[in-house]
């Protein structure tokens, strides 16, 4: 499915932010998720050497974590956890609501390696 | 606090952290970024500007999406017929192969462009951007995007439309929004198609396909269109004309429209979603609808 594209999407920063460190290598990706922005975290996985072969993220682990789903009641306030297809107030049943976490795919973290000394920044 | 996964980031630090700040660590050769970026930045940039040129040529884009065979193409057909006197229509279809779609269109009189995608199961905001050369913005009122035919993966691209069109044809059954969550939540505007089916089709009840739609608690209006007979489309057709007058007025007041669900998640914890890279183009702010 779509998991390659967004694969590439993500090599694509992690070269640029390699290449910006001077880094000599990628040891690790983190990768935030949540179920509501559409990509299984599994195909994710399984695209990823695909696209990172010959580059220089090629040995990287890529880790993902799984971000709940939370919404916030414009009506009763509460924040509660809720399943990708009830977004509804967990607490009031309301349907004012705005989902607070879930819907991220975000490239969280990077490890580089970097030659002696130098700093990251 | 926590150094390793974001947690700690928000607003008034984040700055600080991201890949060219100055807490960005070393410790035994190896360099801990924290980044915190979208992973379909360059996407999201590319849909930006693409929203810029509709705005710059008064343009209304829609991005229509279902799954195959949900009448995507007809409903153009019709929707062309009854607004040809009124507004400039141009389509751009997306499918895996054939140009087929586009002759449907371009069979109507106006002008369609296909994206053959190959193998990829939507279209991005660079393939669109390609169309757009292929079109002349300053003679089209209002711009069909037919994205590839797929309840999954369109969704998580942003084109650079004005608002997301979500069809539901009577015989896919009437829990598809509770299947697909991602999809639908993404609508602005949820369009029941082949209602002339619900007449055989007993089992597809309507309300109960309302019910899986606000359980994603959006208040997206749900019309109910058939091609099949004389003003089958009609509350659509009028929510078109709707549309297309808020978008004039937004621009008259130098504004924009954008589809209602915007990543709120990142937003809320503090993240810049758009392209975060040196240059600074003016339109990195966000114009919310």
């Amino acid at each position: 499915m779509h998991e390659l594209s967004v694969c590439l999407a993500l090599l694509d920063q992690v070269q640029s932010i390699a290449r910006e460190h001077r880094a000599t290598g990628v040891e690790r990706i983190l990768l935030h998720v949540g179920p509501l922005s559409g990509i299984e975290p599994p195909l994710l996985k399984n695209a990823y050497p695909l696209a990172a072969a010959g580059t220089i993220a090629e040995a990287a682990v890529l880790d993902i974590e799984s971000i709940p789903v939370r919404v916030q009641c414009k009506e009763c306030g509460a924040e509660t956890a809720v399943a990708p297809n009830r977004l509804v107030c967990g607490r009031c049943g309301g349907f004012r609501t705005r989902v607070i976490s879930g819907d991220e795919m975000l490239l969280a973290n990077l490890e580089l390696r970097v030659p002696d000394g130098r700093e990251a920044g | 606090m926590c150094d390793t996964c974001g947690c700690n980031i928000t607003p008034g630090n984040e700055h600080l952290v991201k890949a060219d700040g100055k807490h960005a660590h070393t410790q035994d050769g190896r360099a801990a970024v924290t980044v915190l970026r979208n992973l379909l930045s360059e996407n999201d940039h590319q849909a930006t500007h693409n929203r810029e040129h509709f705005d710059a040529h008064g343009v209304l884009a829609l991005n229509l999406m279902s799954s195959p065979g949900s009448g995507k193409t007809s409903l153009l057909e019709a929707t062309i017929t009854a607004l040809r006197s009124e507004l400039r229509i141009a389509v751009i279809e997306g499918d895996l192969e054939t140009e087929n779609d586009a002759e449907r269109i371009r069979a109507q009189g106006v002008p369609a462009v296909q994206i053959s995608t190959g193998s990829a199961c939507h279209l991005d905001a660079h393939m669109v951007h390609d169309a757009l050369h292929r079109l002349n913005l300053d003679e089209i009122d209002l711009l069909f995007i037919e994205n590839v035919g797929n309840l999954v993966c369109p969704a998580s691209f942003d084109l650079g439309q004005h608002r997301n069109i979500t069809l539901l044809s009577v015989p896919e059954g009437d829990d598809k929004p509770a299947k697909y969550p991602v999809m639908f939540r993404a609508a602005d505007l949820v369009l029941l198609t082949k209602s002339d089916l619900l007449a055989y089709l007993t089992e597809f009840s309507p309300e109960r396909a309302e019910h899986s739609l606000r359980q994603l608690a959006t208040d997206a209006p749900l019309a109910t269109v058939t091609t099949r007979n004389q003003d089958g489309i009609g509350p659509w057709v009028e929510w078109l004309r709707t549309a297309v007058k808020d978008l004039r007025k937004r621009h008259a007041k130098g504004k924009t429209l954008r589809p209602a669900v915007q990543p709120d998640g990142a937003r809320l914890h503090g993240l810049d979603t758009d392209h975060d890279h040196d240059h600074d183009h003016h339109h990195h702010a966000h114009s919310h609808s």
